[in-house]
């Protein structure tokens, strides 16, 4: 069977500088990793590099997503192939309307994969429905993209954008920073409902905190742009005990 | 209301008074004849030993400066100036030139003395206290009195680390190869009507060089002296960096209180290569006028630096406090890649002062960054405008440039002005410009002086705060000098 | 804006001996009402010629360089001109009452004059003139005070335009639209408009100018408006005018106490395109409210030049201009707030953004304060550069193709400046124009 996720020895570079040294990694559909790590150690250039930031150059090794080789193809393709980025900063886009937003990207990936486009009231009853579950105000759904959104709202928003989108593999970059406990509840809630077989979910945290409620079925550690430990969830545990020193040292 | 009421009176109160470098030095001069012939172009080169190319380049400038038309596009009004009532060249008598300090005349030395720059080595720049069991920094000063300079010091000591610190007279006598690269290369002869006119006629200046990789050991300085009645003053400066190497200039100006008018008319040229750094600051003190806008000194100058090498850096910082017409545009030609200009200005006029100043960010090389920060203070019946120019060639790729220009007005009978231009011709620039005019806010000095400042306290911390961002730029000898200078021209607004 | 310096006599170029030549033969002796008139601004007009780039308010747009030739002035539309006008386009969904021109004249069958609005007159300036119309006559070319060589030559050959006025009290809902069709033949229209809104009425008025022509006509236009107190006026000038079309024209409006004016002029076609605009504040607490757009592609040019003169205590004004450079189009602004003397708790404000799509597009930006009062609050800002690449990375991110996404970034950039048109429909005719133009871009 093919992996949904399939990094061998993968190099990147970003203004000539070399981030990430040798990566593998395989994810399975229907499987939840965890990446952990120290500040500095690469996980977000990880999430860039898969979902194509300009800037962001592999030099060596493979990433395929669902045997397609992701260097083929551009930012919006991977989208469409089934690749989604929560991101750990998500941006504002002023003047855009969130729904104009919501309905262009999602009637372009389904165009791309040949399928139907959503009508105008299913995709606002959708959203509805989504905002719902992540008790969200439906009247920030008629300003533009995140502008004047919280820390908070802004994580919400991603991941109603996840949930509407219903990817193949969603990469969460710190999706955890900057929430407060109840946010953090409601976004895992949401991750949570999209755990299937068919599809594979790689949590990025430096935390443990939020794989209490997004529970791993495998555990790495990052340092220095390779995975240097890989282990199950109790994995998580003993770092939060230990710290990352030792890695630190290790990278050092 | 009251208390910006009675600031606006006070300032208004203020007269040339308050100029306390307005004393003459009585010294004998040698002139030469007034009014301005080829023969008294012949005259200045043949005073200063000057090479036979030398003396061509300025002929050549002449006979064009005669061709041209003096520029009325800048905010300032002015009677015509009579370029044949002048002296293009006068010089304190003396018997060879001074071999060392020792050798200057007295009356010369009080006189730097009392501007509170002393010509002694083992001191500093007057007036600028220092914490206990701080080192003092070493400042090198090129004094100039009129057309020719009189003293330089510390230049036996740069010269162990290579760095050549002297009149450009000297310069052209003792290292022509340089001068003779350089010169002109910035600021073209023909540039424009003032810079023509320099060209043919500059009596002194000073000459910099610092070698590859070489971070000057102190900070240079040139402190200029108009003296002498119906002089113009044609100072010409010439700063080059090379590969790697640092510099922190300074610049200053004073002049006596006279009925007439005088003319300044400099040119400043710098260079930067590779990696090099030029910070140039000035403080501009010439006689502003009277109240009634009589007398003063009609400063006409064109600045300009050329990063001509990768990385390299130009930096301007001025304070602009005197003159009765300041009309100069310090400007930056970022030709290297990734090089990076900066302009950083306080122009305060009061009285009848008119200041027409700006600064010009040439976008060539790619990569090439500018940054802008313009602070304007006008009071009294004076006009203060800030004209700039930001411009991006096809090639500039990825060109950044900020701008913020704002204006203070204190009183119903100034005016400022805000005029930029703004040319992009690469769409990978990003140029962001902003600019404000206001007063000091009213609910900001009620808010300090019910916390107990007077109107007076609370007004200078206001202005100070308005002028914050360019004092940091300045050298910290003469931060303090210039803050000073802020005070006096100010005065009655600011304790 | 600023007077040129007198020049010595110069030769003059062959299209201002031919402009010398027509007003001569075919102006001169015009009706006698106007006739001193004309005189007049042609007499000031000749003295500066033709602006060029010494010009400081025409530094970017070099007009002496530019118009080459006068193209003869336009004959009366036959049938078939007419016929193809009714397909005018520009907002032709709006509920408006249109008052139309077909190659520089005023064709009654196309028009709607009928059941005025209580309180308006609307007429065509030629039959105002002609009837001696007494606010007419004083009005015309007397609004503001204008040195500029563009307005002079309009005055001295006004063709057509409309008289409107708006009585005391009145607000007419439904807006007036002027409808400019050129026609295919090359010629030169000079349009001239005035409109009054009298104490405490309002209105809005629509001009839109077109022609779908390849050959080259040139258009001078002006529209002088006096506000009354408290009146109110929204104006909007759409231009899309042919690929070789060059289109000049010119707002002059006058604001007593208390009036607000809101006006928005945007460009979407034509070889040179230039709105410049006086406005002059003589009435306390008046507002005035200036908006422009450029969505601009192969080798246009389009210069808004806007000259705000503040005259009275506590008036406002706000200027918000956008451009969208696409090929090698060029983009100027220039904006000159000017403070009088006394003309205190001024409040100011303008600002100007420019879109850089492609390699060869350019802008050029001149934002200007002259403040001579003190107690003001004024600021302008400009901004050049290309879309946000981070934001560009986030649509892509979530599957919209590059091109979408620029679009939609795009006519958000745009968007902001549509946003602020009060009427409706207007406002939403504007934003399908604007997504229309940007979807055809390569």
């Amino acid at each position: 069977m093919t992996a949904l996720l399939e990094i061998r020895d993968l190099k990147a570079e970003i203004a000539g500088k070399q981030i990430l040294n040798g990566y593998d990694l395989t994810v399975n559909a229907g499987e939840v990793h965890a990446i952990m790590g120290p500040n500095g150690s690469g996980k977000s250039t990880l999430s860039y590099v898969l979902s194509g930031r300009p800037g962001y150059k592999i030099t060596e090794g493979q990433a395929l997503l669902a045997g397609a080789d992701l260097s083929q193809m551009s930012v919006d393709e991977r989208a469409a192939a089934g690749l989604f980025l929560a991101f750990q900063y998500p941006l504002e886009v002023p003047g855009v309307a969130t729904m104009t937003f919501l309905r262009a990207a999602l009637n372009a990936q389904r165009k791309k994969r040949g399928e139907e486009e959503m009508s105008s009231p299913d995709l606002i009853k959708r959203v509805k429905e989504l905002a719902k579950i992540l008790d969200m105000d439906m009247e920030m759904l008629r300003r533009p993209v995140n502008v004047g959104f919280s820390g908070g709202e802004k994580k919400r928003a991603e991941t109603l954008q996840m949930m509407l989108l219903e990817p193949k593999l969603c990469i969460l970059d710190e999706t955890d920073s900057g929430l407060d406990i109840d946010a953090l509840k409601v976004v895992s809630y949401g991750v949570n409902q999209l755990r299937s077989k068919d599809r594979g979910i790689v949590v990025i945290t430096h935390y443990q905190r939020l794989l209490d409620y997004i529970t791993p079925d495998v555990v790495h550690v990052q340092s220095a742009g390779r995975i240097v430990r890989t282990g199950g969830k109790e994995l998580a545990l003993e770092l939060e005990e230990t710290g990352y020193a030792r890695y630190q040292s290790e990278a050092a | 209301m009251a208390a910006v009421q009675e600031t606006v009176e006070q300032v208004r109160r203020v007269g040339a008074d308050q100029y306390k470098y307005g004393f003459v030095t009585d010294i004998e001069s040698d002139l030469a004849p007034k009014g301005l012939s080829e023969e008294i172009v012949r005259f200045i080169s043949a005073k200063k030993n000057e090479p036979e190319w030398m003396l061509e380049w300025r002929l050549e400038a002449y006979r064009r400066w005669l061709t041209m038309t003096e520029p009325k596009w800048a905010r300032v009004d002015y009677p015509a100036i009579d370029y044949q009532d002048l002296y293009y060249y006068a010089a304190p008598k003396s018997k060879a030139g001074p071999k060392s300090l020792d050798e200057v005349d007295p009356e010369l030395l009080r006189t730097y003395e009392k501007l509170g720059i002393p010509l002694h080595e083992r001191e500093i720049l007057a007036g600028v206290e220092r914490p206990e069991g701080e080192e003092r920094p070493r400042v090198a000063v090129d004094a100039v009195f009129d057309s020719v300079s009189v003293a330089t010091t510390f230049k036996e000591e740069l010269k162990k680390s290579g760095v050549i610190f002297c009149p450009i007279s000297e310069a052209l006598r003792e290292h022509p190869e340089l001068v003779r690269k350089y010169l002109g290369t910035v600021v073209p002869a023909s540039d424009n009507y003032f810079a023509t006119l320099n060209s043919a006629v500059f009596s002194d200046g000073s000459f910099v060089y610092i070698p590859p990789g070489v971070r000057c050991p102190m900070e240079l300085s040139t402190y200029f002296r108009i003296n002498e009645k119906n002089t113009g003053q044609f100072e010409r400066t010439l700063i080059i960096a090379d590969r790697g190497s640092y510099v922190s200039y300074l610049e200053g100006c004073t002049a006596p209180k006279r009925d007439e008018n005088q003319l300044h008319a400099a040119v400043v040229e710098l260079v930067t290569l590779d990696d090099a750094e030029i910070k140039y600051s000035t403080v501009q003190n010439w006689y502003p006028g009277d109240e009634n806008g009589k007398g003063g000194i009609y400063n006409f100058v064109t600045k300009r630096g050329d990063c001509r090498g990768v990385n390299s850096k130009i930096s301007w910082t001025q304070v602009e406090t005197g003159s009765a017409i300041t009309w100069k545009y310090p400007s930056c030609v970022l030709r290297g890649d990734n090089s990076r200009g900066e302009f950083y200005s306080i122009a305060i006029s009061n009285g009848r002062q008119q200041v027409d100043s700006g600064t010009k960010m040439i976008h060539l090389g790619k990569g090439t960054t500018s940054r802008i920060i313009s602070k304007g203070i006008s009071a009294g019946r004076s006009s203060n405008a800030y004209r700039g120019l930001v411009s991006a060639h096809r090639k500039a790729e990825g060109a950044r440039n900020f701008t913020n220009c704002d204006s203070l007005l204190i009183g119903d009978a100034c005016s400022a002005h805000t005029i930029p231009y703004i040319e992009a011709k690469n769409p990978s620039c990003v140029f962001e410009h902003e600019a404000t005019t206001s007063k000091i806010s009213e609910d900001v000095l009620f808010y300090c002086m019910q916390r107990g400042l007077s109107q007076e306290d609370a007004t200078a911390l206001v202005v100070n705060g308005f002028v914050r961002d360019v004092l940091q730029q300045l050298p910290m000898e003469f931060a303090v000098e210039a803050q000073k200078l802020i005070s006096v021209s100010l005065e009655g607004s600011v304790g | 804006m600023d007077k040129a310096p007198v020049t010595p006599a110069r030769k003059l170029t062959d299209a201002e001996a031919r402009l010398a030549e027509i007003f001569a033969t075919q102006l001169s002796a015009g009706a006698p009402q106007t006739a001193k008139l004309r005189a007049a601004a042609f007499d000031a007009f000749s003295k500066r010629g033709l602006p060029n780039r010494r010009d400081e308010a025409w530094r970017y747009t070099d007009l002496r360089a530019l118009l080459r030739d006068v193209k003869p002035l336009a004959a009366p539309p036959d049938e078939s001109a007419k016929q193809s006008a009714r397909n005018a386009a520009v907002l032709a969904d709006v509920t408006a009452r249109r008052v139309v021109f077909v190659g520089g004249y005023f064709v009654p069958e196309l028009s709607d004059l009928s059941d005025l609005e209580k309180g308006l007159s609307v007429m065509s300036l030629s039959e105002a003139l002609a009837k001696g119309d007494a606010a007419t006559t004083a009005q015309i070319g007397n609004v503001g005070e204008v040195d500029d060589p563009a307005f002079a030559l309009n005055t001295a050959f006004m063709g057509e335009g409309v008289v409107i006025r708006v009585g005391a009290g009145v607000c007419v809902d439904r807006p007036i639209q002027l409808v400019f069709v050129a026609s295919a033949q090359p010629a030169t229209y000079f349009l001239r408009s005035l409109v009054i809104v009298e104490k405490g009425a309002r209105a809005t008025l629509i001009e839109s100018f077109e022609g779908d022509t390849t050959q080259e006509y040139h258009v001078n236009a002006a529209t002088e408006v006096v506000l009354e107190e408290v009146a109110s006026l929204e104006r909007l000038k759409i231009s899309r005018e042919g690929a070789a079309a060059m289109h000049v024209s010119t707002f002059v409006a006058a604001l007593a106490a208390d009036a607000q004016l809101s006006d928005f002029g945007f460009n979407l076609g034509g070889a040179l395109l230039r709105n410049q605009s006086f406005i002059n504040i003589s009435g306390q607490r008046a507002h005035a409210a200036l908006r422009g757009a450029n969505i601009l592609k192969g080798k246009e040019h389009a210069d808004a030049t806007l000259f705000l003169d503040h005259a009275a205590e506590r008036s406002e004004s706000k200027a918000l201009f956008k451009s969208v450079l696409d090929d090698t189009s060029q983009a100027v602004f220039q904006g000159k707030i000017l403070v009088r003397p006394g003309a205190q708790k001024t409040d100011a404000r303008m600002m100007a953004r420019t879109l850089l799509l492609s390699e060869g597009a350019q802008a050029n930006c001149k934002p200007e304060l002259e403040i001579f009062a003190d107690d003001v609050q004024c600021a302008h800002g400009s901004t050049v550069g290309a879309l946000d690449e981070n934001l560009i990375f986030y649509l892509m991110a979530r599957g919209i193709p590059q091109a979408e996404a620029e679009a939609l970034l795009t006519e958000a950039f745009v968007g902001e400046v549509i946003d602020a048109v009060e009427n409706r429909s207007v406002r939403e005719a504007l934003t399908t124009l604007v997504s229309e133009r940007l979807r055809t871009r390569q």
